[in-house]
């Protein structure tokens, strides 16, 4: 059941990942890779309970921090307003 | 035991909604589009998916609502500003025929000062 | 004062739930973070301090979110049924929504309310003006805007924060 969960969850990035290739313009790729952290935060907390490993919610929590930091600064960055 | 059944079914939901959210970013024709399917689909799928573990691991709940609090306030905010910018660039959203775009003029007069 | 045992409730709260524990030695290492930080940041972390912990605010608090929550479904549903249809119904276009919001704060939660409820998407916040992306743009008129778009929430939040 899980297993099946995350060939799904696997489907999305790959959705993602080729919206992030294709993507006529720099902001779609960094919508794209918006998603993607997204995506793979909710992952690692799955991937916890699947190996059974408490560690993967703390990584996941910062994951989930710097990534919105990240995002936030390249969208200053093509702003033009760092 | 119950806890079990509700923790599958909201992962469930929310690896399916993650799914959708892929789906219509890989679909919709322009990054405003893009941004609508994708900030929403994929905030309801992180959080389905983030408080089912958190149903099924009862000892892991705190922490998993801490993420799922922080995903629900800082994914609106980068999509904010992703908007912003992209407008700021120069990016025109797709319009049909009719279509309005009032913040165009506000964008113009920012850039002429 | 009361602004400051606010912050410091916050953040023991915030302590807890990361360490989720009620061990006495966290408990007392908490405390004292809790304390050190809040001296430093009680004057930016909040301007309305305990006011919130009024049980009439709360009421709105809570009913904010069971509003919000149910918004977020059926934003879900919506942006589902589009992605889906393989016509691809969209008819985009960027209006104006004007506030009668005043504190920034409440216009924060409005903005990031609007972002995450059906077919709309905030693009800017100037002054009292919210550009507001629609994915299916039913009319220009002002009032209608204001009605499908954000009375219900805005209702709720100048309870919470006027």
């Amino acid at each position: 059941m899980i297993y099946f969960l995350l060939i799904v969850m696997l489907l999305a990035i790959i959705f993602c990942a080729a919206r992030g290739l294709l993507g006529p313009t720099a902001s779609d790729r960094i919508v794209a890779l918006d998603n993607l952290t997204t995506i793979t935060t909710a992952g690692l907390v799955l991937l916890g309970f699947v190996f059974q490993r408490f560690i993967y919610i703390d990584v996941s929590l910062i994951y989930g921090v710097l990534s919105f930091i990240g995002v936030l600064t390249l969208a200053r960055y093509m702003e033009g307003g760092l | 035991m119950v806890l079990t059944v509700i923790g599958y079914i909201l992962v469930t939901i929310g690896v399916l909604f993650l799914f959708l959210g892929a789906l219509g970013i890989f679909r919709m024709p322009d990054v405003f589009t893009r941004m609508q399917a994708g900030t929403k689909a994929t905030t309801l799928g992180a959080l389905g998916t983030i408080i089912g573990v958190g149903f099924l691991q009862p000892e892991w709940i705190w922490k998993t609502l801490i993420i799922a609090v922080f995903i629900a306030i800082s994914n609106p905010i980068s999509s904010h500003a992703l908007a912003r910018g992209s407008h700021k660039i120069g990016i025109k959203p797709y319009l049909k025929e009719g279509g309005v775009d009032t913040y165009a003029e506000v964008d113009e007069g920012v850039k002429e000062a | 004062m009361s602004r400051f045992t606010f912050t410091f409730l916050i953040y023991i709260l915030i302590w807890t739930a990361f360490t989720s524990s009620f061990d006495p030695q966290e408990l007392v290492t908490g405390a004292v973070l809790s304390f050190i930080v809040a001296t430093f940041s009680y004057k930016s972390f909040t301007s309305e301090g305990l006011s919130y912990l009024h049980p009439r605010k709360l009421f709105y608090i809570v009913k904010y979110l069971i509003v919000f929550f149910i918004a977020l479904v059926k934003a879900n549903f919506d942006v589902a049924w589009r992605v889906i249809n393989p016509k691809l119904p969209i008819n985009p276009g960027i209006v104006t929504y004007k506030t009668n919001l005043k504190s920034d704060t409440a216009k924060m939660f409005l903005a990031n309310s609007i972002t995450l409820t059906p077919g709309t998407l905030t693009v800017d916040v100037i002054d009292d003006k919210l550009y507001i992306h629609w994915i299916d743009v039913k009319s220009t008129d002002p009032e209608t805007i204001y009605k499908e778009i954000g009375a219900a929430f805005e209702e709720i939040l100048k309870e919470i924060f006027q």
